[in-house]
């Protein structure tokens, strides 16, 4: 590890250089590797650092469990182990000409970052590009210095928390909100989304009744991925391996699994 | 430049009114402006106006003792701004204040109460439309009940 910053209070970014790859790890937008610190298991993490660069690889990690903390209190200078990369991505090179929605809830702003990096690289190629983010209350926000250089470079940025006391001069209120009263042309609209499930759920609705095409809206769902390479079934969903089809889905091959109860 | 009644039927709530009932409503209306930081009304206060945001953004916020104002909830531009013009005793739940410079509809809740006494097609149009609003901040405020970005599962 080279670097570690505290995003939020529970919140870490990574930096790591592999120590036999210097080259580093090259992978794309929405996939994902398996971290562990040494002796507390592997966790899969989706990758938040810019594609165009490999040599970075850039975790962003919420320190919920024994594996995540771990990997949290890890110093930079110690090592850590990682697989993959692994997995679907999300499809930002089918976007030219489209209105990129990207669309994240708490620390889904991680997965989609990348997506960001994508996106601003192509901002001339696309008929407009929109990141919506909603969080729950201001100290949890993510990446809340590049929120401003992205909208410096041409992205859209409209955020959105569940609580906020008076000094917070931004919007209050759920994501979909958002997505209402943004200007868009569902017809070339392309969404990519990423948070809680009903998060994702509630903004994929709120999309396809402005018009957008269910297979037009992406998600990553997260499941209990063990082997990663789609052996073990943990993350079996339906037909569906996540680690191994996934994370990347489009919402109309989700959509029923999002109502699915004990899943 | 717009009439009174054609900026109101520009309103989302109010879209397919009837001609007629947009001209009734629009005795009823002025075109305000607001600066961040007024506040439209407060807690407590006599309610008796509502607005439509043109542009710029209100902030609902309750005021909570030895603590900052909660920011309850945020309207943007299209957005309706208080229903209790419409329900006794007429008194505004939650203080309202103008995020940036804001530029409104107001309208006399009192002068369309007594509207709406007159002429019930209005009054049902009218509370249909405030029921499909009042409807639209209770599915949000369960949405975020939910709590959704609480701690869960690791990125």
């Amino acid at each position: 590890m080279t670097e570690r910053r505290r995003e939020t209070p529970d919140t870490w970014t990574l930096e790591l250089e592999g120590v036999d790859r210097p080259a580093g790890l090259p992978f794309r937008p929405g996939q994902f590797t398996m971290l562990y610190a040494f002796g507390t298991g592997e966790i899969p993490i989706s990758i938040s650092g810019d594609p165009a660069r490999p040599e970075r690889l850039v975790h962003t990690v919420r320190a919920v469990g024994a594996a995540s903390a771990a990997i949290c209190d890890t110093e930079p200078g110690s090592m850590l182990g990682v697989r993959g990369p692994f997995g679907s991505h999300w499809p930002v090179e089918h976007a030219a000409g489209r209105h990129v929605l990207v669309v994240a809830g708490g620390v889904g702003l991680a997965p989609l970052r990348p997506v960001v990096y994508d996106v601003l690289a192509a901002r001339d190629r696309l008929a407009g590009a929109t990141l919506l983010y909603g969080g729950r209350e201001p100290s949890q926000l993510l990446f809340g210095e590049e929120l401003d250089d992205w909208r410096a470079q041409g992205l859209d940025v409209e955020v959105t928390v569940d609580i906020a006391s008076a000094g917070w001069d931004g919007s209050v209120g759920v994501v979909t909100k958002l997505i209402e009263r943004t200007e868009f042309d569902p017809a070339t609209a392309v969404a990519f989304l990423c948070g809680p499930e009903a998060m994702m759920r509630f903004s994929a609705e709120a999309l396809i009744d402005r018009g957008v095409a269910p297979d037009r809206v992406h998600v990553s769902m997260e499941r209990n991925m063990k082997c990663a390479v789609g052996h073990c079934g943990h993350c079996q969903l339906g037909p569906e391996f996540v680690c191994r089809d996934g994370p990347v889905f489009t919402f109309e091959r989700m959509r029923t699994a999002f109502t699915v109860r004990e899943v | 430049m717009k009439t009174m009644d054609q900026e109101i039927g520009q309103v989302p709530a109010f879209a397919g009114l009837a001609p007629p009932h947009l001209e009734l409503i629009a005795g009823c209306a002025t075109n305000v402006r607001a600066a961040a930081g007024d506040y439209l009304f407060r807690e407590g206060d006599q309610a008796d106006a509502f607005y439509a945001i043109r542009q710029g953004a209100v902030a609902l916020e309750l005021h909570v003792p030895a603590r900052d104002a909660v920011i309850i909830d945020t309207m943007h531009e299209g957005d309706l701004v208080g229903w209790s013009w419409l329900f006794p005793p007429h008194r505004w739940e939650f203080d309202g204040r103008v995020r940036a410079d804001t530029a409104l509809i107001k309208f006399d809740g009192a002068c369309l109460r007594g509207k709406c006494d007159a002429d019930h097609e209005l009054g049902y149009e009218l509370m249909r439309r405030f029921a499909q609003v009042i409807i639209e901040r209770l599915q949000a405020t369960r949405l975020r009940l939910l709590d959704v970005y609480g701690v869960g599962t690791p990125a």
